[in-house]
């Protein structure tokens, strides 16, 4: 049986310079790939090599990075109890080809990067919104995007407001020590 | 058998105890105030508590208030439980707005107050914002005992309503 190590170096093989990296991590391994290979890569992790179980897909903004960001695949195999990090950047203008064929669990996962971070995923069977709603013009986990939001309306459907993010009554503040920083310090909640 | 022309009214006992001269206004108030039927606007956590309340160890039943009504058009009360995304906010007004006058609304925990511990980009600072609130409920969540002490409150604040004098005061001004 292969451990999550020889199988990276397995794929290092056999995708040549097309996989940049093998990193280990505290057990755990990671290959980055280049977006070109990507699809590629994932549909021999779950044929050749028993990578039964998309664990999680999820996307990372290095803003201010050239590609700015980069698509992150947890996979998991039960046949072996291996588990394997794939990843791969992509710039802004790059969409990325959809694994929901391989694996039906990324068809949400990918709409929610599509949502939050508004990465294109192609040849994706339903690329809608999945928790903000349709229409919505900001993809709110970019980190261009601040926590406090934008003002947005989109009549009869849904609008959006600022959010205060400090001075409220139950909101703790910066300085001082842990004691003087919690709301039950001030007046308010006296 | 007592002939018809004998009776007085002020004194049939069979009337005698059973009359009780008030307000308009009060007995409007106190049938109102005792037989709130809520609409259960349960969003989050807070919902599992407002439950809570409703059943037997809390019993709302007590106050009048067991009537959970799951439709808008036959509720009094909207207790609005639980953290308001903008994504539900202008639900949530749809069916206020579908709710038939007189109604009240409780905001329920910090979150339908004023939007708890989520400064954030898709929570609405509070459901005050859309829709009229009379009582506000501290805590996160809530304990059943707060629901019925905002419940309470909400009576005592019906009590001193004034409806059909207000109308009265309209009538005469629009006469006048």
């Amino acid at each position: 049986m292969k451990t999550a190590a020889q199988i990276a170096q397995a794929l290092q093989e056999k995708f040549g310079s097309a996989v940049t990296a093998t990193t280990e991590f505290r057990g755990e391994h990671t290959v980055t790939v280049a977006l070109g290979s990507l699809k590629a890569l994932l549909k021999h992790c779950n044929g050749e090599l028993g990578f039964d179980f998309l664990v999680d897909v999820s996307s990372v903004d290095h803003m201010g990075r050239e590609p700015r960001f980069e698509m992150v695949y947890e996979l998991y195999g039960y046949g072996h109890n291996q588990h394997l990090r794939v990843k791969a950047a992509v710039s802004e203008d790059e969409s990325v080809p959809t694994v929901s064929d391989i694996w039906a669990t990324a068809n949400w996962h990918e709409r929610e990067a599509y949502d939050m971070m508004g990465i294109d995923f192609e040849g994706h069977p339903d690329l809608r919104r999945i928790l903000m709603w349709e229409g919505y013009p900001f993809h709110p986990l970019r980190k261009d995007f601040p926590l406090e939001g934008i003002p947005s309306d989109m009549p009869e459907v849904a609008f959006t407001g600022i959010a205060p993010l400090e001075g409220g009554p139950f909101v703790t503040c910066s300085g001082g020590d842990t004691v003087s920083r919690e709301p039950r310090s001030r007046g308010a909640l006296k | 058998m007592v002939a018809p022309e004998q009776i007085h009214a002020a004194y049939d006992s069979k009337i005698e105890g059973n009359v009780i001269i008030t307000k308009l206004d009060a007995a409007i108030n106190w049938m109102r105030k005792n037989s709130l039927w809520p609409m259960p606007m349960g969003l989050a956590c807070c919902a599992i508590e407002m439950m809570a309340a409703a059943c037997s160890r809390y019993d709302l039943s007590r106050f009048g208030a067991e009537v959970m009504r799951f439709s808008p058009r036959q509720s009094d009360v909207m207790i609005v439980a639980g953290t308001v995304t903008y994504k539900m906010a202008l639900a949530v007004k749809r069916i206020w707005d579908q709710m038939p006058d007189p109604k009240w609304c409780i905001a329920m925990g910090a979150c339908a107050s004023s939007g708890g511990m989520y400064r954030s980009y898709a929570v609405l600072q509070g459901i005050d914002q859309l829709i009229p609130v009379d009582i506000y409920i501290s805590g996160c969540p809530p304990r059943p005992e707060a629901l019925i002490e905002g419940l309470l409150r909400l009576q005592r604040k019906i009590e001193g309503e004034s409806s059909f004098m207000d109308q009265k005061k309209q009538l005469i001004d629009s006469l006048a």
